[in-house]
């Protein structure tokens, strides 16, 4: 796919990737990924591991400033703006919510963990973070089980806990995207059901980037899928077709059916 | 059936007598200890009093207590600490958490661990050279911490790069994802989670500094002053360099003195040791992760 072919995405479109290569040193990580995410959708990654998905998200919110190794090429256009010329990288960050796969209680309280993104942010007053926190907490699913140990320490709730908490943390900055990383990697089959419907409530007011291993979850989330497989970008579609057998290449059928990875 | 062949036998005594070797070095090492702090109780145990430790020395330092050295360790730790702590703490978040992996930073990390490896008498002379002389401090507590303070330097820098770097990258990057500058990150998630290792790196440089001799020879400290400093421009005593004084240079000391001294520097050493591992489990139980 040559990037300059593509028709411009929809000026709506609240992100928009274009010719998007990545790489550290030089191994290739990703190479020549163009696609768009539109508002108020879910759009799923999948692809095996190693295939680039991980460095795909860290990308979109410059993580690579902190990774020298890391060098990305091409444009990503958050809000219509390319995210290298974000001359506030953190305002950047503060607009997309990351959930990263392994749950990541930071070791403060529950309640500091939801509150700490609105304090970097100002937010000093008590009853605005005791409003962000109940808000955030209840939206992630978690508001009813820690409700009564806001103060106790992030990093002791169970795992489940943890991913929802850390969902609560990403949407406390009130993110206009938020970005999912395999997010029930460590979490049980059930508290994975709980956070799909989170996500299926979501997606009514933030865009969602969801990358996952799991191919059933992208069938029952996505509206639209991409695959990734060993750095290459092959293709993107909507998720109903894809999944029924239209795809453009054959080896997206073959991983989605399961015949290898 | 299982029977024991000549090589299963041959094993065995080969293995006891390696646990033998092992065992015995383990014994000759700990040995020399546990005769000095023998020693040191035995002779010193009885000269330790209220006097001693209260009171300033009398007939030309053969008799009387130590009061003036002991405060004068005191204050030269504590002037010291004030200069190592800031600078080591500040330098290691730098190389830490700032610094490229580059081959400057490999350098610099490279120089502070050599400076650990220079001998304190060189230490003793850059302190004259610097702090003495060019920077006008005279021989002073000033200049005698200060020497202690670079001296120790390395000491708190890799301790607490050794903490930062125990905390989980994940921290920083979920902190990072949240808008939050390096510093921001580093003052919310970082240190606080640090500062059990940084305190130890801390204390662990008290015990050095308190027992150092040579740095503090020619930049500060003093054979003998029957008054107590009065700022940091003064000299002082410092027991270390009373135990060097009164064991090799005045005629006529009381055998025990010399051993109280030393074990009064001792039991110094020992309790910051003590505290310092008090104070890192402590730490480490109300840390869960």
């Amino acid at each position: 796919m040559v990037g300059t072919e593509v028709a411009p995405a929809t000026k709506e479109a609240v992100l928009d990737i274009r010719n998007l290569r990545i790489s550290y040193g030089s191994k290739v990580a990703l190479n020549d990924v163009t696609l768009d995410v539109r508002p108020n959708e879910v759009f799923g990654i999948i692809g095996p591991a190693n295939s680039g998905k991980t460095s795909f998200l860290k990308a979109i919110t410059r993580m690579d400033d902190f990774n020298a190794s890391m060098n990305v090429s091409g444009q990503i256009s958050f809000l219509g703006k390319d995210v290298t010329k974000w001359r506030n990288v953190f305002a950047l960050r503060r607009r997309v919510g990351v959930v990263f796969p392994l749950p990541v209680g930071l070791p403060l309280s529950v309640y500091d963990n939801v509150a700490l993104a609105p304090r970097l942010g100002g937010t000093k007053k008590k009853a605005d973070l005791d409003e962000i926190v109940e808000r955030c907490l209840r939206r992630a699913a978690l508001w009813d089980e820690v409700k009564d140990r806001l103060d106790s320490l992030g990093s002791l709730l169970s795992g489940g806990q943890q991913q929802r908490l850390t969902i609560a943390r990403a949407l406390s900055q009130d993110p206009d995207l938020l970005l999912l990383d395999e997010f029930s990697i460590a979490v049980d089959p059930v508290t994975t059901m709980r956070i799909e419907d989170v996500i299926r409530e979501l997606k009514n007011e933030i865009s969602i980037i969801m990358v996952t291993n799991l191919v059933q979850q992208a069938r029952r989330l996505a509206d639209r899928t991409a695959f990734f497989l060993n750095s290459e970008f092959v293709e993107v579609g909507d998720t109903s077709p894809m999944f029924e057998g239209e795809v453009q290449d054959q080896r997206t059928h073959d991983y989605i059916t399961g015949r290898f990875g | 059936m299982f029977t024991a062949t000549q090589r299963d036998l041959k094993n065995l005594r080969v293995e006891g007598r390696y646990r033998f070797v092992f065992m015995a070095m383990t014994v000759l090492l700990v040995l020399p200890v546990l005769i000095i702090l023998a020693l040191l109780v035995v002779r010193g145990g009885p000269v330790l009093s209220a006097e001693f430790l209260f009171e300033f020395p009398k007939n030309g330092m053969t008799a009387g207590g130590v009061f003036p050295a002991l405060l004068g360790t005191i204050i030269l730790v504590i002037v010291a600490l004030l200069a190592s702590v800031p600078l080591g703490v500040a330098a290691a978040v730098y190389l830490s958490e700032y610094a490229a992996d580059n081959w400057l930073t490999r350098t610099i990390n490279l120089a502070i661990i050599n400076l650990a490896g220079v001998p304190s008498i060189v230490h003793a002379l850059f302190g004259v050279g610097a702090f003495v002389v060019f920077f006008k401090f005279g021989t002073s507590i000033l200049a005698a911490s200060l020497t202690l303070a670079i001296m120790t330097l390395p000491v708190v820098i890799v301790a607490t790069r050794e903490s930062l770097q125990a905390v989980p990258q994940a921290f920083r990057e979920a902190c990072w994802s949240l808008g939050a500058t390096r510093w921001q990150t580093i003052r919310a998630v970082v240190l606080p989670n640090a500062v059990s290792g940084i305190l130890t790196g801390v204390i662990l440089e008290v015990s050095r500094t308190a027992g150092e001799t040579a740095p503090i020879m020619f930049t500060g400290a003093a054979f003998f002053l029957p008054f107590l400093p009065e700022s940091v421009f003064d000299q002082t005593m410092a027991l270390s360099l009373h135990l060097f004084v009164i064991s090799t240079q005045v005629p006529g000391v009381p055998e025990g003195l010399p051993y109280g001294v030393a074990l009064l520097l001792i039991i110094i050493v020992l309790v910051m040791n003590a505290l310092s591992i008090g104070l890192r489990t402590y730490l480490r139980g109300k840390k869960k992760w």
